[in-house]
């Protein structure tokens, strides 16, 4: 194992905790990082980004109105949802703490819920409120206000799921992604679970979710091995209490984090031992960061799309919400040339890692994203820097160029914005080492 | 190099007899990445549709050697050297194996996501490529129509060429209509700048020494692309060779599924690979382009599995004819009739649908049909284009059951 230097094990947590350093980050100890990042201060730059108030999506045409009424109620939504998607960007590049915001993204991908059956925006939004509220916070609470939570209903068909009419996709979801991997539960506790959670209803124009009494059934479940009256919270309570809950969350978290390779089970143990039974995040972050395997540079992640880009607009100042629309436009253009939209995950069992963020198709959208950000990007310490390739490094949160890549980047030495272009592409920097 | 081998996929496409299709003789719609994604930001996949991906294999693939009846007497017999041996294909039952070059496809097919169509061609087969391949892009064997059959999908189903995507460099006469033909993604779809800019760029592909895995993954990236863009791009200048260059079908298909998880709103994408025109010393350069095929088709099903949207995806996968039953002189065969037709997707039935054509009841040494090929092409509009397939193929009323579950 080569264990990474003081510096590049903060700019790891810079990474993994944040979207990648700012300027002046790394000069930071490792604690102190660690401290600030883990710790609840308040955040002048994310009070700045208030979230927006999209109002509710377009009423939805009748069946009978003609194309034009539904073309037009269909370009409502998708400006609503890039409205969103914008909106996060631009907080996820202004927030002075980015892990609250880093953790927002992993909830987002953990509870895997897309505009594209939602067709509400704002209640992406609210879910996203939701995730960020408990973001470090405590599981249980996060995944009380989940299994209820009017996006995911609509997402997962909680909606119809009816006392005698059970629909198990968010029961089965529930369990099998959110909080307790494949194989630790029954088809019967799925049918079972389903039947918990019947009654609950969404609607899009509407803000939040209600308990229809008379469609839920408040018979006598049998789930996992236990009996009673469940019903939304005391399902979820019953699930996390199960001792498979806790390995499943600390491994998801790992995964995104610190590598693709499951933790050794001595890890596994320490993790979950710091979750506790208050099942709380911080101190299970904490933990991750405290293990040797965290400062072990075999453990790289490819960034996702949305994690490089964020990286990219913090690095370099550029704020989405400063731009004019079309180059903001432009933005959302490129992440979804490159797989990877905000409250569009591909399924419910969330986005992609590793080797697939890779792909040709997206290596072309990762260029031309990195000459939009770059075009705004404030450059003069590199300009100003005798070594321009050093600089830009430096800038980026670079730990060392490789040879290949200082050899690439000495092409373009004499023009600082595709220089930067290039440095953003380059393999030190589209993954985390 | 003989006539033969110069068969590529231009001369198919200009001397296939499509020729009134005004959009053809115009040049298609031209759009690139940023114009489909801008599309797919503005009027996303509908999640209910389905999306049709074709993949031709031009040059006449063998299908005998391709779905193989090893173990049958009259094979062994007809293909001599040519044969494989039971223990080299890979189990399909039924008498039948794959070509060793095609473990993906195998495990497709365990994976019950497989469909093999046996004995697909239609009647009184011509054996030119260029008369067959219209006929099967066409779906007219009788007579010459104007016409793809896609392209009256397109001109059944309104104006916008996006509907149709072509990643192939020319537009295949299939997607031509009357009034409408498909856009075709060529050269400037994976546009990399060029000068100071796209040399540095390009330089991020070079290996490093000591490299980590991911950072290693991430410049072959760069390098794939830049290998991707020179063999989509330059449509002008590559188009004599007779091999394909090695990946180009991985990568057309890499840019496919990049548009459909993208939600892009087409409905049709056409990809290609060619160079089965295989008259002599077949059996290693068939397995080559079939194991090129397995590797590029079988991580795109795999890739497809794991989205949403593409789950709504279905893939055809044919030729223009399979070869003679017996081989020739030189170890190669020369132009057949029907041939295996597959395709893969999650509503598809997997397993086999249509009868194996017998090895000995031949038609002038070729084998005879048992699916017609409009059968096929009448189910996908249908049942994945949710299109009346009288349209498309006015007069024929075959239909191919259970394909889909």
């Amino acid at each position: 194992m080569v264990v990474l230097s003081e510096r590049a094990a903060v700019r790891r947590l810079h990474d993994r905790l944040g979207f990648g350093p700012r300027p002046g980050d790394l000069d930071r100890g490792f604690a102190e990082t660690r401290d600030r990042l883990l710790g609840a201060g308040p955040d002048a730059g994310a009070a700045a980004t208030p979230m927006p108030d999209l109002g509710p999506p377009p009423d939805k045409p009748g069946k009978d109105a003609d194309q034009a009424a539904k073309q037009q109620a269909r370009k409502q939504v998708q400006a609503q949802a890039a409205q969103a998607a914008d909106w996060w960007l631009d907080r996820m590049a202004a927030a002075d703490v980015a892990s609250v915001e880093r953790l927002t993204w992993f909830w987002h991908g953990h509870f895997a819920t897309s505009e594209q059956k939602v067709r509400s925006p704002r209640l992406m939004l609210a879910q996203n409120r939701t995730q960020r509220e408990h973001a470090l916070g405590g599981f249980t609470d996060l995944a009380r206000a989940m299994v209820v939570d009017p996006a995911m209903l609509l997402w997962l068909d909680g909606s119809s799921n009816k006392a005698g009419k059970p629909n198990e996709n968010l029961a089965r979801e529930f369990m099998e992604l959110f909080t307790l991997g494949v194989g630790h539960y029954t088809e019967d506790d799925v049918r079972e679970a389903a039947r918990a959670l019947t009654g609950w209803s969404a609607k899009r124009d509407t803000d939040g979710a209600k308990l229809v009494a008379k469609r839920h059934d408040d018979g006598v479940k049998k789930i996992l091995g236990a009996t009673g009256d469940f019903a939304a919270q005391s399902f979820v309570d019953l699930v996390l209490s199960r001792p498979e809950s806790a390995a499943f969350v600390a491994g998801r978290v790992w995964f995104r984090l610190v590598s693709a390779t499951p933790p050794p089970a001595d890890t596994l143990n320490r993790l979950v031992a710091a979750y506790g039974r208050g099942r709380d995040i911080r101190a299970l972050l904490r933990a991750v960061t405290d293990e040797p395997a965290f400062r072990d540079s075999a453990t790289s992640l490819v960034k996702q799309p949305v994690e490089w880009l964020a990286g990219l607009l913090r690095a370099l100042g550029v704020r989405p919400g400063k731009l004019d629309d079309k180059t903001r436009a432009q933005l959302l253009t490129g992440l979804r040339g490159m797989g990877q939209v905000p409250f569009q995950p591909p399924s419910v069992g969330g986005w992609a890692a590793g080797g697939a963020w890779l792909t040709t198709s997206a290596g072309v959208a990762r260029l031309h994203l990195a000459q939009q950000v770059t075009e705004h990007a404030d450059l003069g310490a590199v300009t100003k820097a005798r070594d321009k390739v050093a600089a830009i490094g430096d800038l980026l949160g670079v730990d060392a160029w490789s040879d290949r890549t200082r050899a690439a980047l000495a092409g373009v030495a004499g023009n600082v914005r595709q220089l930067s272009t290039v440095a953003a592409c380059a393999p030190e920097y589209a993954v985390s080492g | 190099m003989t006539i033969v081998q110069q068969v590529n996929r231009r001369r198919f496409l200009t001397a296939t007899g499509v020729t009134a299709a005004a959009a053809l003789a115009a040049g298609a719609t031209q759009v690139d990445w940023g114009r489909l994604m801008s599309a797919a930001g503005e009027n996303p996949l509908d999640p209910d549709a389905g999306v049709l991906v074709v993949v031709t294999l031009y040059g006449g693939n063998d299908g005998l050697n391709t779905v193989v009846p090893a173990s049958d007497s009259a094979y062994v017999n007809a293909r001599s050297e040519l044969a494989y041996k039971p223990e080299e294909v890979l189990d399909l039952g039924e008498g039948l194996g794959l070509n060793p070059g095609m473990k993906g496809f195998k495990s497709l097919w365990d994976g019950g996501q497989l469909a093999v169509l046996r004995g697909v061609g239609y009647p009184k087969p011509d054996h030119s490529h260029f008369r067959s391949m219209a006929i099967w892009q066409t779906a007219s064997p009788e007579t010459s129509v104007p016409t793809g059959w896609l392209g009256r999908w397109l001109d059944a189903t309104g104006d916008d060429p996006l509907r149709a995507v072509s990643v192939d460099p020319v537009l295949p006469p299939m997607l031509a209509g009357e009034r409408t033909a498909a856009a075709s993604l060529p050269v400037g779809g994976l546009k990399l700048p060029e000068g100071a800019l796209g040399k540095a760029f390009e330089g991020l592909g070079a290996a490093q020494a000591g490299e980590g895995f991911w950072q290693a993954r991430a410049a072959r990236s760069v390098n794939d692309l830049h290998r991707a863009v020179t063999t989509l791009g330059g449509s002008t200048k590559d188009k004599g060779k007779t091999q394909p260059r090695k990946g180009e079908l991985a990568a057309q298909l890499d840019v496919v599924a990049g548009l459909i998880e993208a939600g892009v709103p087409t409905r049709v994408y056409s990809v290609s690979l060619g160079g089965f025109d295989t008259h002599a010393d077949e059996r290693g350069t068939q397995q080559r382009l079939l194991t090129e095929l397995d590797g590029a088709l079988t991580p795109f099903a795999q890739r497809l599995a794991k989205s949403d949207r593409g789950k709504q995806a279905t893939v055809l996968v044919y030729s223009e004819f399979g070869r003679r039953v017996t081989a020739n002189a030189s170890q190669g065969t020369d132009h057949g009739t029907a041939g295996p037709v597959f395709v893969l997707g999650q509503g598809v039935k997997g397993g086999f649908h249509g009868a194996e054509p017998s090895l000995t009841d031949l038609d002038d040494g070729d084998l005879k049909l048992t699916t017609d090929f409009r059968d096929v092409y009448a189910s996908l509009v249908e049942d994945v284009l949710g299109t009346d397939a009288g349209q498309v193929l006015p007069g024929h009323s075959g239909r191919m059951a259970g394909l889909f579950t």
